[in-house]
């Protein structure tokens, strides 16, 4: 088991350098930022070189890098051009996301797995084509449409739920743009658990349960289901990368200020520092629950383990 | 008792039947066996010499190869069938849009803002007065494009890339399976946000090097496993052994046996990338005007939903429908090619 | 149709054998089909057969003979669909099986009647330890507590010899070797001591070397519970030593049925010759060796008649028409052979060697 953390732990390493300099690159190389805080108008060129020296723009990219990620490991994720920290408007805004992303989360495993249990073990019921077809329908949707139509239906036309997600965020008002979030990973979620059960509970080992006179209920939880997990915890962890990218949205029709609305500012005026602040940020969340899942993985099967 | 020198002619094997070897019966090969053509001429040949008299053994039982038998399945899949009809549907319409409609979509009208259907354009017209019918038609081009030619990107490079690691393993592995690794590090809507934001102009094919760039590691993935598995078959071995040389055995033996789940994930991430494309246009960093896209019209529709929710409602449908039909095919695919599912 | 073998003949291992009347298990005229999407396959049409307490009752034939559908339906483990049920019964210990509700087979599972599969690998889940396998047994049946339930599993390990079971109780089924998984296959199957245990070709997937100490080990452990055993297999060798009958089985059909001297003998259908005769024998060194010509039947279309007629090389025109029912096999005399059935109308041209 150690040497396998070690293992996953040092490939994590160039993972996480050759990421955050993949982000660094794209934002540096391809947009002046200092042309972008004058905008249209033409900079002081005095001022502009005092800009540059205070970001270290002058520096080769590599070197600038380098320097933003010493800074990074102590937690200094550089100013905005408005003079803001890049961590305070952080503090502001993740706690909006973390709430949205775990109640998605949440959502998605709770449904995703139950759904996809159901349908995998009555394979050609009713129930099984019921899931079959929705799952398709949610998939095909894309998030932004299905956002803005739940919004409309249950949020302004029925009145059920808040329509958006005002201050400060209430679990209620975050029930609807939780479900619109988590929709299509739920659906992954549950085909892929449909797909895994349906495997196998022809498993030679689930055959065994039923001959040892097991209760059907034991079967299928600590054999079939325990069994059935392990993919669909993998695909949880680099799904949280697509629930990072849709939180973007969600947060935008719901008008939840959260990451994804600051990081869109950032975009909106070009200010690199948030910009790859917040990216790096969330990749390295991502990279964290990545790592997570590999462990995870390792506890549910001693397989690997061992290996 | 059948002739026994016909017999051994035709089956030149005829010494593997013996009682002590496990044979599987007919039904099981049907199911696993994933015959050769020289297979099913033995055994049809056999069951010949076994019934001179009734020649007409039912062609169904005989083993047959994975594509025939995946061919012979999707044509009986009523999802196959209409998800291919609906994909021929878009993509002539994604050709030649002047089938479907002679508006032109950017001839717009101010004074028809956001009115409903009328005689000549039955979904409306958007908040610039555009007709929305027509621009649903054309919308078909841009979104079909990008799936189409970031999927073919995405499979070939994953693909080439993923088989050859695969295949010899080692270094060559671990070098493409970590940059695999980092470009699957960058989750794709939060990459394309950055990535896309600070290129000026988008135009279609930006968009489609993006798909591919960010797309590609899926693909190798599954290319990898699928390589790494025929690669341990046993008739890989034996072909080696029989001094194929690599590109033999990669071109003849390996790809026709590994490609089935490229096909099917490629086919299931088309419509996602539709999707994402969309998405991008929608989040104002895909796709920009006047190229007609579903992804703009939708972004722009969105404000005014409440008041006008044709404008939403059709190109959001449009949209749907590409993608469910491109998901349901790999899905009919993935059905008729997975063997272990049925 | 008379198949149940009466104990007298068995041979010297027929003292241990329960002579009193009601068998342990009989099945009459079972039928199984499975209904696929290319039509319906009869995997089992019409079997019958019995064990008594203490006795081994061996199940020869190939693949997709129907040996282990019958087995699965005895156990209440069929896939149900594809598989179904289509007639006959299944009578344990006086009740019919197939008679009872799911919850009342669910308790005869592993307490009164167990099975041992063949591939311990994925027969035994990878992700729980063998020690919580086995303890599952009596936390489940027994309602053990779980250190009990652990208590009981070293036990069992011992019982059938694992070495150093107290270390190895928290080892996982991929760090034991193939012979040691086949082992607590075994041990699984005795947990709660059943009255029968079906075998379903328990050493096929083992080295030769490790075939014949399972097969000891198991022979030795029936003989000590005096359990009935039937023996699921396609290896004749395996038989020879260790069971009192045998019941050949082709196309779903039991073809002959004879104690297991007599069966190597003498046989009384041309498959079960033709199976003989394909045993590489050192005394025929250098000759070419028999192989039964053609494949098995496909279960969607059995040849009409007997089943075993386009490979048969005795076959004639009633073999084409008729189903030859079992016919009881006697010396040329007429004096009846105990236990001896044959499902062909050749029988007696085909015991005499004609």
């Amino acid at each position: 088991m150690g040497r396998y953390v070690l293992r996953r732990l040092l490939q994590m390493i160039p993972v996480f350098i050759g990421t955050t300099f993949l982000i660094f690159v794209m934002v540096h190389a391809l947009g002046d930022p200092v042309n972008a805080l004058f905008g249209d108008k033409a900079p002081d060129p005095a001022v502009a070189a005092q800009i540059r020296a205070q970001y270290n723009l002058n520096d080769p990219l590599w070197l600038q890098y380098v320097k933003y990620m010493g800074n990074l490991f102590r937690w200094d994720f550089g100013t905005t051009f408005s003079g803001q920290t890049v961590t305070s408007l952080l503090a502001t805004a993740y706690p909006a996301t973390l709430k949205l992303t775990a109640v998605a989360f949440t959502i998605e495993v709770v449904f995703g797995i139950g759904f996809g249990l159901i349908s995998g073990l009555r394979r050609g019921g009713v129930a099984d084509n019921s899931v079959l077809i929705l799952t398709l329908v949610v998939i095909s949707i894309p998030t932004f449409v299905t956002g803005y139509v739940l919004q409309y239906l249950i949020g302004v036309k029925w009145g059920i739920v808040p329509a958006t997600a005002g201050d400060p965020l209430t679990l209620q008002s975050l029930l609807l743009p939780g479900i619109v979030l988590a929709s299509v990973s739920l659906a992954y979620v549950a085909r892929l658990t449909r797909t895994t059960v349906a495997e196998n509970s022809k498993a030679d080992y689930v055959r065994t349960a039923t001959a040892k006179g097991l209760p059907r209920r034991r079967v299928v939880i600590n054999h079939l289901l325990r069994n059935s997990l392990i993919p669909v915890v993998t695909f949880l962890g680099t799904d949280l990368g697509a629930l990072m990218g849709g939180a973007l949205v969600t947060e935008r029709i719901f008008n939840i200020h959260g990451v994804g609305f600051y990081l869109y500012q950032g975009i909106v005026r070009q200010n690199s520092n948030t910009v790859v602040g917040f990216v790096t940020i969330l990749v390295i969340v991502f990279l964290a629950a990545n790592l997570l899942v590999d462990l995870l993985y390792a506890v549910l099967d001693p397989r690997i383990r061992y290996a | 008792m059948p002739d026994q020198d016909k017999y051994n002619e035709a089956d030149p094997l005829s010494e593997a039947g013996t009682g002590e070897e496990e044979m599987p019966s007919a039904v099981e090969s049907r199911t696993f066996d994933l015959g050769t053509m020289e297979g099913q001429s033995l055994i049809k040949a056999e069951r010949l010499a076994d019934h001179p008299e009734t020649p007409a053994i039912e062609d169904r039982v005989v083993a047959r190869s994975l594509w025939q038998d995946a061919w012979r399945d999707l044509r009986r899949n009523p999802i196959f069938i209409i998800s291919g009809l609906l994909i021929i549907f878009l993509v002539v319409m994604a050709i030649w849009p002047g089938l479907f409609t002679s508006t032109d979509p950017l001839k717009c009208d101010l004074s028809k803002s956001q009115q409903g259907a009328e005689s000549g354009h039955p979904f409306g017209f958007d908040t610039q007065g555009c007709d929305v019918y027509s621009r649903t038609v054309h919308g078909a081009r841009a979104s079909i494009t990008v799936g189409v030619c970031a999927t073919a990107g995405a499979a070939l490079t994953g693909t080439v890339l993923g088989g050859l690691a695969g295949f010899f393993g080692g270094w060559l592995d671990s070098v493409v399976s970590r940059i695999a690794d980092i470009f699957f590090g960058i989750p794709i809507l939060l990459g394309g946000l950055v990535f896309l934001s600070v290129i000026p102009s988008q135009s279609i094919w930006i968009v489609v090097a993006f798909i591919v760039v960010l797309g590609w590691p899926q693909l190798a993935r599954i290319g990898r496993g699928a390589v790494i598995t025929a690669k341990q078959q046993d008739y890989v071995t034996a072909a080696r052994a029989l001094g194929a040389g690599n590109a033999r055995l990669m071109l003849r033996h390996i790809l026709p046996n590994a490609v089935a789940p490229i096909i099917v994930v490629a086919t299931i991430a088309l419509g996602t990338y539709i999707a994402l494309e969309a998405t991008l246009s929608f989040l104002g960093v895909g796709l920009k005007p006047p190229t007609v896209s579903w992804g703009i019209d939708i972004s722009s529709a969105a404000d005014t939903f409440r008041n006008a929710p044709h404008m939403l409602l059709y190109p959001a449908g449009a949209l749907s429908l590409t993608v469910l039909a491109f998901i349901m095919l790999g899905d009919a695919v993935r059905d008729a090619l997975d063997p272990k599912l049925r | 149709m008379s198949t149940s073998v009466s104990s007298a003949s068995a041979g010297s291992r027929a003292d241990t054998v329960d002579s009193s009347d009601a068998p342990l298990l009989q099945v009459n005229d079972l039928h199984v089909e499975f209904r696929t999407r290319d039509g319906v396959a009869k995997a089992v049409n019409g079997v019958d057969y019995s064990v008594r307490a203490g006795e081994t009752l061996a199940v020869l034939g190939e693949s997709g003979s129907g040996k282990s559908v019958t087995a699965q339906a005895i156990m209440g483990i069929l896939d149900s669909p594809p598989g179904h049920i289509t007639g006959g019964e299944i009578i344990f210990k006086g009740r019919d099986l197939l008679k009872l509700g799911s919850e009342d087979r669910r308790q005869i599972r592993g307490a009164q009647m167990a099975m041992i599969f063949q591939d311990a690998l994925s027969s035994l889940n990878p992700v729980h330890t063998v020690g919580a396998q086995l303890g599952e047994m009596y936390r489940v049946h027994k309602g053990s507590s779980r250190k009990e339930a652990t208590a009981k599993a070293i036990e069992l390990m011992d019982r059938v010899r694992i070495p150093a079971a107290k270390d190895r109780v928290n080892d996982y089924p991929h760090q034991f070797s193939g012979g040691m998984r086949q082992r607590i296959m075994i041990a699984m199957a005795l947990a709660l001591e059943p009255d029968l245990i079906i075998a379903d070709e328990p050493t096929t997937a083992l080295d030769v070397t490790v075939q014949a100490q399972v097969m000891d080990l198991l022979a030795e452990l029936q003989a000590e519970y005096h359990m009935g055993l039937i023996l699921i297999t396609h290896d004749l060798g395996v038989v020879a030593d260790v069971a009192d009958k045998i019941a050949v089985m082709y196309a779903g059909r039991i073809v002959e049925t004879a104690p297991v001297g007599e069966l190597y003998a003498r046989p009384a259908h041309p498959y079960t010759r033709g199976l003989l005769d394909s045993i590489p024998r050192l005394d025929q060194k250098g000759q070419e060796l028999y192989a039964i010509k053609g494949l098995p039947p496909n279960l969607l279309h059995i040849p009409a008649g007997c089943a075993f007629n386009p490979r048969c090389p005795r076959a004639q025109e009633i073999c084409r028409q008729e189903v030859p029912r079992l016919f009881q096999v006697t010396e040329n005399d007429g004096t009846e052979l105990a236990g001896r059935g044959s499902a062909c109308f050749f029988w007696k041209e085909t015991l005499n060697g004609e």
